[in-house]
């Protein structure tokens, strides 16, 4: 027993120290953000900084024509992404359910060779820029690997499978229920709990992605769709981004003025408060993704 | 003599009845074939969507392989540019580049997949320990928070303790200790440390939930049983959650295996800050093609490594689930 409680209090102050670790680099994030520029320039980011600022977030305010855009088009791409992905995913999982489709088979098959082989990057790249040509449009953050996977497809279809009876869709389809509206009306409304699962992994995927803009956006003619993450990735080099994207929308920043050291950090404390705010909320369901997820993801 | 029959005309009845019969059949066949194809036709409606998706998501670019194959030359197009045989991947492998991304490719991830077994396995079983469930959604909760961070971000996190002149590091503690700063930057040799860390840091939540999923799984019985026969804590964690754990982990593994020519490109290229001069230790397979892609437009490399890559990686996915339908059937994959 002595022994038990051993363990249990040894598990307990692992556990905090993960913790802990996990979140300080975050906290130093937000402290960063808050702190005087010249102070930040003279002793280095700290956990106590000898001063206090909040400039950087004013100059957020003042830059907000492209930062405010910036999070206006990572609140669009997510919203619609996740929509579309998920029905597009949801309507081919419910099809290669149905028994005695004429064909099931070869694409079932052709949905699992997609798990298996891909083409690279470099292959898909010139997919989308010559032939479904996406570049510099909001498509490019659309498209490119996030719409349907294999592994969600499989996911909604077994879901289907094992937890709907087919006798209620029958019953459904006996009274006169078209396909469409048996699918609307009774599949989905059935499925919120996997849908609800796999739409939370894909909009976190579709909030944090950067990879499709730095491929398929191009700086000079692409910017005006650039996410939060994509502005984030441009300044992280050079922050005269920020000014320069204002000046194209005709709004002037004075760029000596620019606490380009904390600004950097106040964005990306930015960027990631909705998730952090939000989290409480998907957490059940983050979880429940990643576990049902993790082993065949 | 009239009613006798021409020799073989019974013969001949079947066989127009068979016929007759045939042809009907086949009839009603095309007729319910018909019938059932137009019945499933809003469930190919349905799918086709997803369908279009994936011809042109993943099987378009499965042909686009061939441009590894091709002296691409824009006015040609791909189809038509000159075939040249093996000749990128001769250059890709000449160059140098080659080994050295492919060498850290493989080392990052055979100790990625060590140290997350280890680390993610003891997490989930020190999870599993704690009694309080507040305590319990705290710890998981925190730790996952890391995973929600995209690596755009990471690169941030990471520079504000690295950065040569604002770095905490440098700054806070070796200064302090009087030790010189160091310039993290530009030097490579701390990079499989710092990759390693941040690695581990962003991916331990998501791993040990995994893990404690699949422990949380076991049935108390088992636990109750041993305590009564006055097993150990420990005892019990080697006799019985980690053989239970076994099939767990095995499939993790073989499929982890499965990707070992791939690499997070997110980790390499946004935590080094893409540096040059950190690529001896920080250039995987991932981070070559893309700037030979898009930073050089140098599209026979680019290709070749891409191609390799895909190739390298479907033939170690293949055996992989071999090997696991080998050790455990019912895992397999395919």
């Amino acid at each position: 027993m002595v022994q038990g409680k051993g363990m249990k209090v040894l598990a307990n102050v692992i556990l905090t120290i993960m913790a802990v670790i996990a979140i300080l680099p975050i906290i130093l994030l937000l402290i960063g953000s808050f702190t005087d520029n010249a102070t930040a320039l003279a002793e280095g980011f700290s956990y106590t900084p000898s001063k206090l600022s909040i400039e950087a977030y004013r100059y957020i305010v003042n830059a907000w024509s492209t930062v405010g855009r910036g999070y206006l088009n990572t609140i669009l791409v997510t919203a619609v992404g996740t929509v579309v992905s998920l029905i597009v995913t949801a309507m081919f999982g419910y099809g290669i359910t149905v028994k005695g489709l004429p064909g099931g088979r070869v694409i079932t098959l052709m949905l699992v060779i997609s798990m298996l082989f891909n083409g690279g990057i470099v292959a898909q790249y010139f997919v989308y820029t010559n032939i479904v040509n996406v570049k510099d449009s909001f498509f490019a953050l659309i498209m490119p690997n996030f719409i349907m996977n294999a592994f969600n497809v499989i996911l909604v279809s077994n879901y289907f499978r094992n937890n709907i009876s087919g006798e209620i869709l029958e019953a459904a389809r006996i009274d006169g229920a078209s396909e469409f509206r048996v699918f609307w009306k009774i599949l989905l409304p059935l499925s919120v709990p996997i849908l609800a699962t796999i739409g939370i992994m894909t909009a976190i995927g579709y909030w944090n992605d950067w990879n499709n803009g730095l491929y398929y956006l191009s700086p000079r003619d692409g910017s005006k769709y650039y996410t939060i993450q994509l502005i984030l990735n441009q300044i992280a080099n050079q922050v005269q981004f920020l000014a320069s994207e204002a000046a194209k929308m005709g709004v002037t920043l004075d760029t000596r003025s620019m606490p380009t050291t904390t600004v950097r950090m106040a964005i990306a404390f930015v960027g990631i408060l909705p998730i952090l705010i939000a989290y409480p909320f998907f957490q059940k369901y983050f979880v429940k993704g990643i576990s049902v997820g993790g082993v065949k993801g | 003599m009239g009613n006798r029959k021409v020799p073989g005309y019974n013969e001949f009845i079947k066989k127009v009845n068979f016929h007759r019969e045939e042809k009907r059949r086949k009839a009603v066949k095309t007729k319910k074939k018909k019938i059932r194809i137009a019945h499933f036709l809003p469930i190919y409606a349905m799918i086709l969507p997803g369908f279009l998706y994936l011809i042109i998501n993943n099987y378009l670019p499965m042909f686009g392989i061939i441009i590894a194959f091709k002296r691409l030359d824009f006015r040609k197009g791909i189809l038509f540019s000159d075939w040249a045989g093996l000749d990128n991947f001769k250059f890709l492998f000449a160059s140098g580049n080659a080994f050295r991304m492919i060498r850290n490719t493989i080392l990052y991830n055979v100790v990625f997949i060590i140290l997350g077994i280890v680390m993610g396995v003891t997490t989930a079983i020190l999870m599993n320990e704690v009694t309080s469930k507040g305590a319990l959604k705290a710890y998981q909760t925190l730790i996952l928070i890391p995973n929600l961070m995209s690596f755009v971000i990471i690169n941030y996190l990471v520079y504000a303790f690295l950065a040569p002149d604002t770095g905490l590091v440098n700054n806070s503690i070796l200064l302090k200790l009087g030790k010189a700063p160091i310039s993290w930057y530009t030097n490579a040799k701390y990079w499989p440390f710092i990759l390693t860390f941040v690695n581990m840091w962003q991916s331990i939540g998501f791993t040990t939930v995994i893990y404690y999923s699949s422990i949380i799984g076991i049935s108390t019985d088992y636990y109750e049983a041993a305590t009564l026969d006055g097993a150990s804590k420990w005892q019990q964690i080697t006799n019985i959650t980690l053989p239970l754990l076994k099939p767990t982990i095995i499939t993790l593994f073989i499929l982890s295996l499965g990707r070992i020519f791939g690499s997070n490109f997110g980790l390499f290229y946004q935590v080094p800050r893409n540096q040059g001069m950190l690529y001896p230790t920080t250039q995987t397979i991932d981070v070559f093609v893309f700037n030979a892609l898009m930073n050089n437009n140098d599209y026979s490399m680019s290709s070749a490594a891409s191609v390799f890559q895909s190739v390298a990686g479907a033939i170690t996915l293949i055996s992989a689930n071999a090997l696991i339908r080998k050790v455990q059937p019912e895992d397999s994959l395919f």
